[in-house]
């Protein structure tokens, strides 16, 4: 329990909390119910493409195809949209393209065992490359405004974000499956030791396959949420999301080397990183500061795990040298 | 085990979606989110204190910094609160969280030049409907969700000044020969074609339009033209050029060649491009909007509609500053006006 405690993911989560707290007390305007939407708003697709993306660095691999995914949807979301598709048809059609995206990847690094991080620079490129041939520099916007106000709109024009029920029963589905199920445990002994895991008699292949099948799935989901809530189908969207993700996934506690990690600690940092966000910019500090901040935070998460863990090995060495005299 | 439940899942969604007819593009109508349109008290004061927010396109973009320069000048006449923020990239959704940010701030004025017209809409109709008024400039917003709109220039606009530049070059008569961009630059033809109805008004009778070159707003092609433009035509008083890189290409070949002070240069260009060609007296005379003049005007705009003295409702009227008189035009647009002049007693006012 005292190691519990003072792991990586526990303290994002206090700082997290102290972040929440402070600026609510000391920003104006930041605890508001409006800016609570506006925050929720701006963390879904981090969010939510986090969640398969945390099960995939666990088991030691990446995924940077991603918010390329997302673009391809997006522009095939319009297009479908401009041949007179019925929006009903589009959102199943777009999460069924973003999984067969990931089945790309997915037999890419299965199949031929090539690196996930080769793979998803290529397929980075080659879907962001796709969604400009649908749609070029053009953009689609006239949506339908019961889909488009059900995203940005709250339940019962109350405090809670609608998009809010899908992070929340999403994130216990990720969740409950990552920490309470055997096919959870797999992924972290993946990430362990791959090779111990097939002796195990866990199908290493198939699992990873499986996640960026779903993490390309998530991904469309994504696409059709982003277009919706900006009314606008266009091949450039959600560009650079991919490193927000892996940003978020990294600075809560997640190994980059797989193995270790959870989820609440995931969704911490994924919070921390916006409300902090959130707070600066309403604080009128610049972009290019906000970055710097940003930038900051995420070496400090790589940093200091390593050296608080290094400190500890040394105390202990010198206890045992002590014990040992 | 997990193969079939996600095909399950699929199926499942796409069978329910198949079944019921669906919303499409025909079926559904786009909802505007007009306004209740209040009435405009021409008398209101100009209130003070207003909080006024600049969000340009991007930061650090040397064009909108002029702008919003002038809007900070506004601004401080008008005695309120300035502001810029904006993004670090000039993506479609980047701009959503700074709305977002300037309502939660409770801005009375958001002077914004949309990335996308359509991506910045929900959140600009929340923050009128925080009764915060909203101006765009540069390039617009979807009319729905957005109070006013700067136009720097109309064709027409642009298109007489061309022509009434091209008549005092020539001291009122003449050949003139115009260096246009490509041959279907749709901008350049507009102007092109407003200039040639002034040119058949009995003003412009003893002008005579003999060639329109086209340089492709590729420098070497344009200075090329501009050569070919004098061999061909010996009497040439002036060369048009209604493109930046054209009128910058033709005045370095004058100012080169032993034309010098036989032909002139005139059109639209940037004053730091053409400044050294206005000091060695190249060119006399060329035009572009003032973007200083764009921020400048917003500001004035916004107030006016955060103090009830308009509404955006054509023929609405108010004054901006040093500006004078402004009339709201259809759908909202308010016309900087002719473009500002540029001379060589005045350029070395001008950055940009």
């Amino acid at each position: 329990m005292a190691k519990r405690l003072a792991s990586w993911d526990s303290i994002i989560i206090l700082l997290t909390l102290a972040v929440l707290v402070i600026a609510s007390l000391a920003v104006d305007n930041f605890g508001t119910s409006r800016n609570f939407t506006f925050m929720v708003l701006d963390l879904l697709p981090i969010i939510l493409v986090a969640l398969p993306m945390t099960f995939i660095i666990v088991t030691g691999e990446i995924d940077l195809s991603v918010a390329s995914t997302l673009g391809l949807t997006s522009s095939l979301m319009g297009w479908f949209w401009n041949q007179g598709l019925s929006i009903e048809t589009i959102i199943p059609l777009c999460v069924l393209i973003g999984a067969i995206a990931g089945v790309l990847n997915g037999f890419l690094i299965t199949g031929l065992g090539l690196p996930s991080l080769a793979v998803t620079i290529g397929t980075l490129a080659l879907y962001r490359g796709l969604a400009l041939v649908v749609l070029g520099d053009g953009a689609v916007a006239d949506f339908p405004f019961s889909y488009t106000g059900w995203v940005t709109g709250t339940i019962a024009d109350g405090a809670v974000p609608n998009v809010l029920i899908l992070i929340v029963v999403l994130a216990l589905i990720f969740g409950v499956l990552l920490h309470a199920t055997p096919i959870g445990r797999s992924l972290y002994a993946i990430g362990a030791n791959a090779q111990a895991a097939h002796f195990a008699g866990i199908r290493v292949a198939r699992t990873k396959f499986w996640l960026y099948v779903v993490s390309g799935a998530v991904a469309g989901l994504v696409g059709v949420l982003w277009t919706l809530r900006y009314s606008s189908a266009r091949a450039d969207n959600g560009a650079g999301l991919e490193l927000a993700v892996v940003a978020a996934v990294l600075l809560g506690g997640v190994s980059i080397f797989g193995g270790k990690g959870s989820l609440p600690g995931v969704l911490a940092g994924v919070v921390l990183l916006t409300a902090l966000q959130n707070a600066l910019r309403l604080e009128d500090v610049s972009g290019q500061a906000l970055n710097i901040v940003t930038g900051a935070l995420l070496v400090l998460s790589v940093l200091l795990p390593n050296v608080i863990s290094s400190i500890r090995g040394n105390w202990q060495r010198r206890k045992l040298r002590q014990s040992a005299a | 085990m997990l193969r079939h439940r996600l095909a399950a899942v699929f199926a499942a969604t796409l069978l329910v979606t198949a079944g019921c007819g669906g919303t499409t593009k025909d079926s559904s109508s786009s909802s505007g989110n007009q306004q209740a349109s209040a009435t405009a008290d021409p008398n209101a004061k100009l209130k003070e204190g207003l909080k006024i927010a600049y969000l340009p396109k991007q930061l650090n973009n040397p064009y909108s910094d002029v702008e919003t320069s002038g809007g900070e000048e506004a601004v401080k006449e008008l005695k309120g609160e300035y502001k810029k923020v904006g993004p670090n990239d000039a993506a479609a959704s980047s701009q959503v969280s700074y709305i977002n940010t300037l309502i939660q701030q409770q801005q009375d004025v958001i002077v914004v030049a949309a990335n996308d017209p359509n991506a910045v809409c929900p959140s600009l109709n929340q923050a009128r409907a925080a009764k915060i008024k909203v101006v765009t400039f540069d390039s617009d917003a979807s009319k729905t969700c957005r109070d006013a709109f700067i136009n720097q220039a109309t064709t027409e606009g642009i298109g007489q000044s061309l022509a009434k530049m091209a008549l005092e070059q020539a001291g009122g008569e003449g050949e003139i020969a115009v260096l246009s961009a490509t041959p279907n630059a749709t901008n350049q033809n507009a102007w092109i074609e407003v200039m040639k109805t002034e040119l058949a008004k009995p003003d412009y009778a003893k002008l005579k339009l003999v060639k329109i070159a086209y340089g492709n707003d590729d420098d070497q092609k344009s200075f090329q033209e501009a050569q070919g433009l004098l061999q061909s035509y010996p009497n040439l008083k002036v060369i048009v050029a209604p493109t930046t890189v054209g009128i910058a290409a033709a005045a370095r070949y004058i100012s080169s060649s032993s034309y010098k002070g036989k032909v002139q240069v005139t059109g639209l260009g940037l004053p730091n491009q053409m400044r050294q060609y206005v000091k060695d007296n190249t060119v006399k005379k060329f035009a572009l909007w003032n973007p200083a003049d764009i921020g400048y005007l917003a500001a004035y705009a916004g107030a006016a509609l955060a103090s009830g003295q308009i509404t955006g409702a054509e023929g609405d009227k108010f004054t901006a500053g040093k500006l004078g008189e402004y009339t709201i035009g259809k759908d909202g647009e308010i016309v900087l006006g002719p473009p500002t002049e540029f001379t060589a007693e005045n350029i070395d006012k001008f950055n940009f």
